[in-house]
């Protein structure tokens, strides 16, 4: 029979707690430090690599032998920010993209709660703002298509395929595209955001068909912008390599990273004593979206890898060469470590019925998938970009810790600022008694 | 939940109108010591089977079985004429070369985990092309809802059963022999 929680108040306030504060800012400052050491030992051991640059330039080959013929340690630390920017953005705007479906769709269940994915995008300027000052910095290190001379046609540099990229590939556009994607990402949210805070003060069913209109209208925004962003932040690294499969694949990375860090959240807020009301049921359904959308993403892997692989076209086969053999092996156990922890991991994980109802198997799961489309994104960006000089050490251990604690301080503060319970939410009570 | 009645046997039928009533209604019936042989209903009920006492379904375990079939068939076939009997070159890979078979792989499974489905469903419902299916009632197709209880299988007598029905809010207890 369902397992009906009587509700005994239908206000409950999340507290962010000194003690949680203190250790994110103990997080924050452990992060420095390491990102701080990596960079010393990188920028004290450079002058060693000087020694076998000139091999490892010729073994690059073509592609990259513009992009690296001035390599600064830096670049590791810019492709790191990268990395951590990209892979946050997405977890932030999941949260948003969840809300918007789940309103199109008029789903109930989710109500129960959607404090969570709403409180994730609060991070999006954070990000956003980080991005656009790597690209200003250090854009001309990591995106080989900045580079001028490329477009030149008297230039030695001059690239015929770049050059027919311009189009797109230049740097007023795509900087117009950044903000507008933070732009629109961010606004709507607000707009969906304060719809809900203003539901729960005056109540009616005009805000939910507000947001339902908001919603959609975002799904429509999201449903260009998530390839397009997912070409410019990700997929322009390799500039000379394309693959259509690039925006859904990049957009099942994000989504499903983000149902991880929702089911995450909000079993640990369980554990806390909070969202009491939300059931084993509602767990279930979380653990249904991690394996349904682990097996999407590896259905998308498998069908971008599939076609390349059966094609044999060499300048397409480079991408996955370079991942696999390339670069001394330097990618080979992330390349592995990527389809283990995103696909083998979750789905036996929560393959069983018990297993996504049982919160220790929820946490595993989620833990897996978070770090492990951590290492999808480390795999699309760093050989791009930092190539041979790649590695993880103590710069990429900081800066995730850096961006993982900042992520959870804006989570925690949007979670003091509303209600846990949706009160006035037309759902709330669909979802009070979801029972599967 | 194959069923099978060599011997005739007697049912009394109670016809419900509402969801509501007939879970409320299995809860006292039980309570009353009646064994409810099945509920009948035009569409599923949340916690109905749970009332009813059903074990948990072994139907992912049998699908999981099908499945792995069906994987290990593909990988046979692929394994055997790609590299046991006919090793063949195709664009220059090994002949063996295991991405190219996944989408059979893959393929297999899912066929051989449907169709093995399929004959459960109609294995486990006692459904087939010679077999009768019990019908308690027509109605229960429409807007009714039935609750068979096996007389064979109860200690308690047809009328005092009857007034458990009656008193559990049944619209009509009927009779019904197979």
């Amino acid at each position: 029979m369902a397992s009906v929680h009587a509700i005994p108040s239908l206000d409950e306030q999340y507290e962010f707690t000194a003690e949680s504060k203190r250790r994110l800012i103990i997080g924050i400052v452990a992060g420095v430090a390491l990102v701080g050491l990596g960079a010393y030992l990188l920028a004290s051991g450079a002058g060693s690599h000087e020694a076998h640059h000139g091999a490892a330039h010729a073994a690059a080959g073509h592609e990259h032998a513009g992009a690296h013929h001035e390599y600064k340690w830096t670049t590791r630390l810019w492709a790191n920010v990268w990395v951590n920017a990209v892979y946050f953005t997405g977890v932030s705007v999941v949260g948003m993209f969840f809300l918007s479906y789940n309103y199109l769709a008029q789903a109930g269940w989710s109500s129960a709660f959607k404090r969570i994915p709403e409180a994730m995008p609060a991070f999006l300027p954070v990000t956003g703002l980080i991005m656009l000052a790597v690209f200003f910095i250090a854009g001309h290190d990591l995106f080989h298509w900045t580079h001028e001379g490329l477009y030149d046609p008297n230039s030695p540099e001059f690239d015929p395929i770049i050059n027919g990229k311009k189009g797109f590939l230049n740097k007023p556009f795509y900087l117009i595209r950044m903000v507008a994607y933070f732009g629109l990402w961010y606004g709507l949210w607000r707009v969906l955001r304060n719809l809900s805070l203003q539901e729960d003060l005056y109540g009616g069913t005009e805000y939910y068909n507000k947001s339902i209109k908001f919603g959609t209208i975002f799904l429509v925004v999201f449903g260009v912008t998530s390839s397009t962003s997912a070409w410019d932040f990700v997929m322009s690294i390799d500039t000379h390599w394309f693959s259509t499969m690039f925006g859904w694949y990049t957009l099942a990375s994000w989504h499903v990273t983000g149902l991880a860090v929702m089911t995450l959240t909000v079993v640990t807020l369980k554990e806390q004593g909070y969202l009491k009301w939300v059931n084993q049921s509602h767990l279930h359904d979380l653990g249904k979206f991690m394996f349904a959308f682990s097996i999407f993403w590896t259905y998308v892997w498998f069908a971008q890898f599939m076609l390349i692989y059966y094609a044999n076209l060499p300048e397409e086969t480079i991408y996955y060469r370079e991942r696999f053999s390339g670069y001394g092996e330097k990618y080979l156990v992330t390349f592995w470590v990527n389809l283990f922890l995103n696909f083998a991991f979750p789905f036996l994980v929560l393959m069983t019925r018990d297993a996504k109802r049982t919160t220790i198997f929820l946490k595993i799961a989620a833990w897996g998938i978070i770090v492990g489309h951590y290492f999808d994104f480390y795999n699309n960006i760093m050989p791009g970009t930092v190539g041979e000089h790649g590695g993880f050490g103590p710069i990429e251990f900081g800066m995730i810790l850096i961006f993982a604690c900042g992520f959870i301080w804006s989570l925690s503060t949007q979670l003091t600022k509303a209600n846990l319970v949706p009160k006035n939410h037309p759902m709330l009570e669909e979802a009070l008694h979801h029972d599967i | 939940m194959a069923e099978s009645h060599g011997s005739a046997s007697k049912f009394l039928v109670g016809i419900f109108d509402d969801d509501d009533v007939v879970l409320k209604a299995v809860k006292e019936v039980k309570d009353a010591g009646v064994r409810i042989h099945e509920v009948y209903s035009p569409f599923p009920i949340h916690g109905l089977d749970v009332a009813l006492g059903h074990p948990r379904t072994r139907i992912g375990i049998a699908a999981f079985l099908f499945g792995l079939t069906g994987t290990l068939t593909a990988l046979t076939l692929t394994m055997y004429t790609e590299k046991l009997d006919w090793p063949m070159v195709v664009g220059g890979k090994d002949s063996y070369s295991f991405p190219v078979y996944i989408p059979i792989i893959f393929e297999l499974t899912v066929l051989f985990c449907a169709l093995g489905m399929v004959g459960t469903f109609i294995v486990s419902n006692g459904l087939g092309p010679t077999v009768k299916p019990l019908m308690f009632d027509l109605r229960t197709t429409d807007n009714k809802f039935a609750m068979a209880i096996d007389l064979g299988k109860n200690k308690l007598d047809e009328t005092k059963i009857e007034q458990i029905l009656k008193a559990s809010g049944a619209a009509e207890v009927n009779v019904k022999q197979f």
